[in-house]
C-alpha cells in the first residue's frame, strides 16, 4: 500500500506544529522520521492515525484522498499505530488483548440436556443478539495470535499475561494487535526508547520481515544509529518542515546537523582524566530490592576527583537501587565513606549538603515537581538555605533572581521562571535538574540516565556539562544502559549485572566485549560471574549487540556540515 | 514533553496543545512582578473567561445551582405547582407566578443573609443602625467554624492528605475547650486564651495522631480519620455520661455544662447570632495558613510533598515528618473551629455538638480551592446560605424549606468538581489545566 501526505500543516494557536509536510511511503519500505523532541513528529503522525485533523493539506492512500477523521478510519484504511506507551491491558493475555475490540464470538448456547424422559433441548440464542450477548471465543484468539506470530516471527505466547512479559515482548504483543486488523502500514512512535539493545535488535528482525512480506513501516525516532541501520530512506523534520531526505547511508554527522539546524558535536571531547584522592569509597554494599531478594549484592567500588566512573548494565540489573541507596532514599547495609566521612547512616538531606549532586533516573517523577514553577524546581534542595531562607521564611525575590541567573546560564528554553516545570520539553526539564544539581558546590555527582529520552543537542549540552564537572575535581558517576553514553564519557567502566560489579574495565574495551559483559558472559580474563541464571520471563539476555562496524569503535568525532 | 505542541497521550480523543506559552490558567504561588498587573486588560479578562479558568468556573457553577435551586422552589410552592398544570392555558400568569416565588426565595435570603434594605430606610428614620449589619454579622457569625475546618482540610490537602476526620479534630478540641472552660477557674482574659489554646491543641493531638500513623505504618488517612471520627464521637458520648468527666452534675442527659462566662470569647457585632472574637480567629487563622504556605520552608515542603512525594523524598525533605506536622496543623484548626463554636456562641457541649462543621470542612476547601483566600470566600458563601435559609424558611411560612441550602450547598460542589460539565453547560473552551484536576484526583494521595 502506498502512502502520501501531501501539504500536512497543523496550527496550535500560533505555533505551527506541521507546516506543509510531504511524504510518500512505498509498499515495503521503511521510511524514518527523524526529528528532535517537540520538531511535530508525532503531531504528524497523530494526523495520520486519525487523532488530529489537519488544517491543511491531505492524505492519500494508493493515490486515493483518504478522510481519516478517527483511528478508527485509520484503521479501516490499513494504517496501525504503536504508540510510544503501549495500550495493553496488563491483567489481560496476549490472545485477549490482541482481540480487544474485536473479540472472536461464538454463540451463547445451553448445551442440550438429558434428564430421562426429560428433554431439554439445545438452546441458543438468535444469532442477531449474538452481536450483543456473546462468549468470547478463546480458542480462535489464541489460534490467531498464534498465526500471525508464525507467520512474522514474533515470538510470544497467548496464554501469558501482558503484566508478566518484558517490555520488548509487549512492544510484539502492540505490533500483533495492529496486524490482526489487517494494518499494511505500521507507525512505530520512538519504539526502541523503552528497550533495551538486544530487544531492540529483535524489533530489527521483526521490522525487515514485516517489509519483506510487503508492510510499509514509518519508523520515527531521533537515535541516529538505529535509523541508520533499520531504514530505507530518513525524512528529516525540524520546527515542522520537512528540511531533507536522505539515503540511510549518509553520515550520522550530517543527519544531527540536518536534524539540530546546526552542526552537533555528536561525541563530547575531553582530555584525559587526572583522578586525584578517593572521593567516594563504597564497600559490600548491599541493597534489598522490591521483593525482598538483594537487588544489590554487596559490592565495592571507589571513585577518584577528577574521574568519570561509568556504570553499564541493561536497565533492571540494580542500578537504580544502587543510586538510590547511594543517596539514602532506600535502606542498605554496608559503608559508605564520601571524603573519608561515613554517610551510610545519613539522611538523604545531610547527604546532599555533604556535597553530592544528584540527577535521578526519573526526572519527572523524582527529579522535579511538575506543577511547581521553573523558578522553585531551580532550589528544590535548597530551598531552606541562605539567601532563599532565612529562618523559616523564604524569599522569593531570591529565588526568582537565582532562577533567572541558571535559566539563563544553563540555557533553559522557558518563557518565563515562574512557567511550571512540567510544560517544558524532555530537554529543558533535564536542564532544570541539572543546572540546579550542577550549580552547587560538589563533591561527587551522581547521574543516573543524564540523558534518557533527549534529542541530539540537548545530550551535548549535558554532556559537556558533565565534563566540565569532572575537569573542575569532582568525582562523577554516570549510570547509563546506553552504551554510546557510556563510552562517551566514562573514564573507567564498571558493569552491572544482576546487582554485582561483574567487570571493572577502561574505556577502551570493545563493544563487543561490553555487551557481552551486560548480558552477564564471562569475559576472556576471567572477570564476570557469568553464573547468572536467565531471569524467568525474558526471552534470556541477548548475547550481544549488534551495530555497523564502522561505529563500533569509540572515536571522538567533532564534525559540522551545512 | 515537547516545546511544539505534541499530544503527550496520543490516545485521548481530542488532544489539548501542552505548551510552555499558552498556559494562562497556571496558577503560581509567587506573582509575577510589576508588567503582570499591566498584562490585566480586557483581552486577558475575556480570555479567563471564555477559557474557563478556575475562578470563572466557580462562579458559573454558583449560578448554575442557583438556576437548579429555583426549579426546586417552584415544584415546592403549591400555588406555581398548580400554574404549570395549566400552563398551556395561562403561559403568562404560570411564568409570572414561577417568576415571582423565585425571586421571592433568593431576594428573602439575600436580605436575611447580606442585607435588608428596610433595615436601612428605617435607620433613616431613628431605627438602629446596628440592624443594618444585622445580616452580614450572623453570615460571618455562621462561617466562622465553616472557615476554620475548611483551613484544616485545605492545609492537609496542599500536603497531599485528604482530611476526613476534622469532626473528629474538633471533637477533640470542643473537649478541652469545654473543661478548661468549666473546670478551671483563671484569671478573666487568660482563661479565653487558655481555653482558645486547649482547643487547639486537642484538635491538633488527635491531627497529630493521624499523621503519626501514616507516617509510620503507611496507613491511608482516609481511612484512619474516618474511624477516627465514629471513635471521638463514642468518646464524647463516653465522656458526657460521667459527671466525673464532662457531664453537668444532676443530669441524666449527655451534655456538659456551660463554660465559665470568663472564658468567652468577646462579642464584635452583638449577642450571638452575631458576629464575636472567633471570626477575627478564624481570618488571622487563614492569613497564618496563607503565609504559612507560600512563604515558608514549612509551607514549600507541604506543597513539595502535596505535589509530588518522590521528588519531595529526593530533594532530602523528610515526607513523613511534612506529614505529621501538617496533620497536627489540620487538627489545631479543627481544635480552633471548636473553640468558636463552644467559646463564641456560649454553648453546652452535647453529644452532637459536632453538627456537620467536619463535612462542611471538605465542602468549602474543595469550593475554595484548598487555597486560605478561597476557603475564607467560600466559608462565607455557605454561612449566607446557611443564615439565609433559615430566613427564607420563616418569610415562606416554611414553604420553601430551610434545607434547600443544603441542596444549593451540594449542587455547588458538585458542579465546581466537575469543570467539564460547566464547561459543557456554558460552552467554554477547553484549557489544558485549571487547577481542579488536582482536587479532584485528591483521593488517589
Amino acid at each position: 500500500m502506498k502512502l502520501e501526505l501531501r501539504g500536512i500543516t497543523k496550527r496550535f494557536g500560533s505555533l505551527v506544529a506541521n507546516d506543509h509536510i510531504d511524504m510518500v511511503v512505498q509498499p515495503g519500505e521503511i521510511r524514518a522520521l527523524l526529528g528532535e523532541n517537540g520538531a511535530g513528529k508525532t503531531t504528524l503522525m497523530n494526523v495520520l492515525y486519525g487523532l488530529m485533523q489537519p488544517d491543511e493539506g491531505e492524505i492519500l492512500i494508493n493515490d486515493q484522498p483518504a478522510h481519516i477523521k478517527s483511528p478508527k478510519d485509520a484503521i479501516s484504511a490499513g494504517i496501525g499505530m504503536v504508540h510510544q506507551h503501549f495500550m495493553l491491558v496488563p491483567v489481560f493475555t496476549v490472545a485477549e488483548n490482541v482481540t480487544l475490540g474485536e473479540e472472536p464470538i461464538s454463540r451463547l448456547a445451553l448445551p442440550e440436556l438429558n434428564f430421562g424422559r426429560l428433554h431439554v433441548p439445545r438452546v441458543s440464542l438468535p444469532a442477531a443478539a449474538t452481536d450483543w450477548l456473546g462468549l468470547f471465543d478463546r480458542r480462535r484468539a489464541r489460534a490467531a495470535v498464534r498465526e500471525l506470530s508464525e507467520r512474522f516471527g514474533l515470538r510470544v505466547d497467548p496464554d501469558a499475561y501482558v503484566e508478566d512479559l518484558p517490555v520488548g515482548v509487549q512492544q510484539r504483543v502492540e505490533i500483533i494487535k495492529a496486524l490482526l486488523r489487517d494494518a499494511s502500514i505500521l507507525v512505530l512512535d520512538e519504539p526502541t526508547a523503552v528497550l533495551t539493545p538486544g530487544e531492540t535488535e529483535d524489533l530489527f528482525v521483526i521490522m525487515r520481515q514485516l517489509r519483506d512480506s510487503g508492510h510499509s513501516i514509518i519508523f520515527i525516532s531521533h537515535k541516529l544509529k538505529e535509523v541508520q541501520a533499520i531504514a530505507d530512506d530518513i525524512t528529516i523534520i525540524r520546527r515542522g518542515k520537512v528540511v531533507a531526505e536522505r539515503p540511510p547511508t549518509t553520515s550520522d554527522a550530517e543527519l544531527a546537523a540536518l536534524m539540530v539546524g546546526r552542526s552537533v558535536q555528536l561525541r563530547v571531547s575531553k582530555d584525559a582524566a587526572s583522578p586525584a584522592g578517593v572521593v567516594l569509597d563504597v564497600r559490600d554494599l548491599s541493597v534489598p530490592g522490591e521483593h525482598g531478594d538483594l537487588a544489590v549484592q554487596s559490592i565495592s567500588f571507589d571513585v577518584r576527583g577528577g574521574e568519570i566512573l561509568g556504570i553499564a548494565g541493561v536497565q533492571g540489573n540494580g542500578q537504580t537501587e544502587l543510586c538510590e541507596a547511594l543517596m539514602g532514599l532506600r535502606p542498605a547495609t554496608g559503608s559508605v565513606l564520601l571524603d573519608g566521612q561515613e554517610i551510610s547512616a545519613a539522611t538523604t538531606k545531610d547527604r546532599l549538603r555533604a556535597g553530592i549532586g544528584y540527577v535521578p533516573e526519573d526526572r519527572q517523577e523524582d527529579g522535579l515537581v511538575g506543577a511547581f514553577p521553573v523558578s522553585d524546581n531551580l532550589v528544590l534542595d535548597v530551598y531552606d538555605r541562605p539567601p532563599y531562607a532565612a529562618g523559616i521564611v523564604m524569599k522569593p525575590d531570591e529565588v526568582r533572581k537565582a532562577a533567572a541567573r541558571l535559566v539563563d546560564e544553563y540555557d533553559v528554553r522557558t518563557s518565563s521562571v515562574l512557567t511550571a516545570a512540567g510544560t517544558l520539553s524532555g530537554g529543558n526539564q533535564q536542564k532544570v535538574v541539572v543546572a540546579r544539581e550542577l550549580s552547587r558546590p560538589n563533591k561527587l555527582l551522581l547521574a543516573s540516565q543524564p540523558t534518557r529520552g533527549l534529542d541530539v543537542g540537548s545530550i551535548e549540552f549535558v554532556h559537556s556539562e558533565i565534563v566540565k564537572q569532572r575537569d573542575r575535581g569532582i568525582a562523577v558517576i554516570i549510570v547509563s544502559s546506553e552504551l554510546d553514553e557510556i563510552y562517551a564519557l566514562s573514564d573507567r567502566i564498571a558493569v552491572m549485572y544482576e546487582g554485582k560489579i561483574v567487570g571493572m574495565c577502561s574505556p577502551d574495551i570493545p563493544e563487543q566485549e561490553l555487551g557481552l559483559l551486560m548480558a552477564g558472559a564471562t569475559t576472556a580474563n576471567g572477570q564476570g560471574n557469568g553464573s547468572g541464571p536467565h531471569r524467568p520471563g525474558t526471552d534470556g539476555p541477548q548475547p550481544a549487540v549488534e551495530m555497523p562496524a564502522d561505529q563500533a569503535e569509540p572515536q571522538a568525532e567533532e564534525l559540522g556540515s551545512e | 514533553m515537547s516545546d511544539v505542541p505534541v499530544d503527550p497521550m496520543p490516545a485521548a480523543p481530542d488532544p489539548v496543545p501542552v505548551t510552555a506559552a499558552a498556559e494562562p490558567g497556571q496558577p503560581s504561588e509567587t506573582p509575577g512582578p510589576a508588567k503582570s498587573r499591566a498584562r490585566l486588560t480586557g483581552a486577558v479578562i475575556i480570555q479567563a473567561i471564555t477559557q474557563g479558568s478556575s475562578a470563572v468556573v466557580t462562579i458559573l457553577a454558583i449560578f448554575l445551582a442557583l438556576v437548579v435551586g429555583g426549579v426546586l422552589i417552584v415544584f415546592s410552592d403549591p400555588v406555581v405547582s398548580r400554574a404549570w398544570s395549566s400552563f398551556f392555558a395561562v403561559p403568562g400568569y404560570t411564568l409570572g407566578q414561577t417568576w415571582h416565588a423565585v425571586s421571592f426565595a433568593y431576594s428573602q435570603m439575600f436580605e436575611g443573609a447580606i442585607l435588608n434594605p428596610s433595615t436601612v430606610s428605617a435607620a433613616f428614620h431613628g431605627g438602629s443602625i446596628a440592624a443594618i449589619f444585622y445580616p452580614l454579622s450572623s453570615t460571618c457569625a455562621q462561617a466562622t467554624p465553616l472557615i476554620l475546618t475548611g483551613l484544616s482540610v485545605a492545609i492537609a490537602f496542599r500536603a497531599g492528605l485528604f482530611n476526613i476526620g476534622a469532626a473528629g479534630q474538633w471533637v477533640g478540641g470542643a473537649a478541652v475547650a469545654t473543661w478548661l472552660g468549666f473546670g478551671v477557674s483563671l484569671p478573666p482574659v487568660i482563661h479565653v486564651i487558655v481555653c482558645v489554646i486547649g482547643a487547639f491543641v486537642g484538635g491538633a493531638v488527635i491531627g497529630w495522631f493521624v499523621g503519626l500513623l501514616k507516617a509510620r505504618t503507611g496507613a491511608h488517612e482516609v481511612i484512619v480519620t474516618i474511624m477516627l471520627n465514629y471513635v471521638m464521637y463514642d468518646l464524647l458520648q463516653y465522656l458526657l455520661s460521667h459527671p466525673a468527666m464532662l457531664q453537668e452534675p444532676h443530669q441524666t442527659n449527655e451534655i456538659a455544662p456551660f463554660p465559665a462566662s470568663d472564658a468567652n470569647l468577646a462579642h464584635v457585632g452583638g449577642p450571638p447570632p452575631q458576629v464575636g472574637v472567633g471570626f477575627l480567629i478564624a481570618v488571622a487563622a487563614a492569613i497564618a495558613v496563607a503565609w504559612l504556605l507560600s512563604r515558608t520552608t514549612t509551607g514549600f515542603q507541604f506543597r513539595t510533598v502535596g505535589a509530588s512525594p518522590s521528588a519531595a523524598r529526593t530533594a532530602g525533605i523528610n515526607v513523613e515528618r511534612s506529614w505529621i506536622l501538617v496533620m497536627l496543623l489540620a487538627g489545631g484548626l479543627a481544635g480552633l473551629s471548636a473553640a468558636t463554636v463552644i467559646q463564641g456562641t456560649n454553648t453546652q457541649l452535647t453529644f452532637n455538638s459536632y453538627g456537620t462543621y467536619g463535612p462542611d470542612g471538605i465542602t468549602v476547601a474543595l469550593l475554595g480551592r484548598a487555597k486560605p483566600i478561597g476557603v475564607v470566600l467560600a466559608g462565607l458563601l455557605f454561612g449566607a446560605l446557611h443564615v439565609g435559609g433559615t430566613y427564607v424558611e420563616a418569610a415562606t411560612l416554611g414553604q420553601v424549606p430551610a434545607d434547600i441550602v443544603e441542596v444549593l450547598e451540594g449542587l455547588i460542589v458538585l458542579f465546581v468538581a466537575a469543570p467539564a460539565l460547566i464547561r459543557a453547560v456554558f460552552r467554554l473552551r477547553t484549557t489544558a489545566g485549571t487547577g481542579m484536576e488536582a482536587v479532584a484526583k485528591g483521593w488517589n494521595g
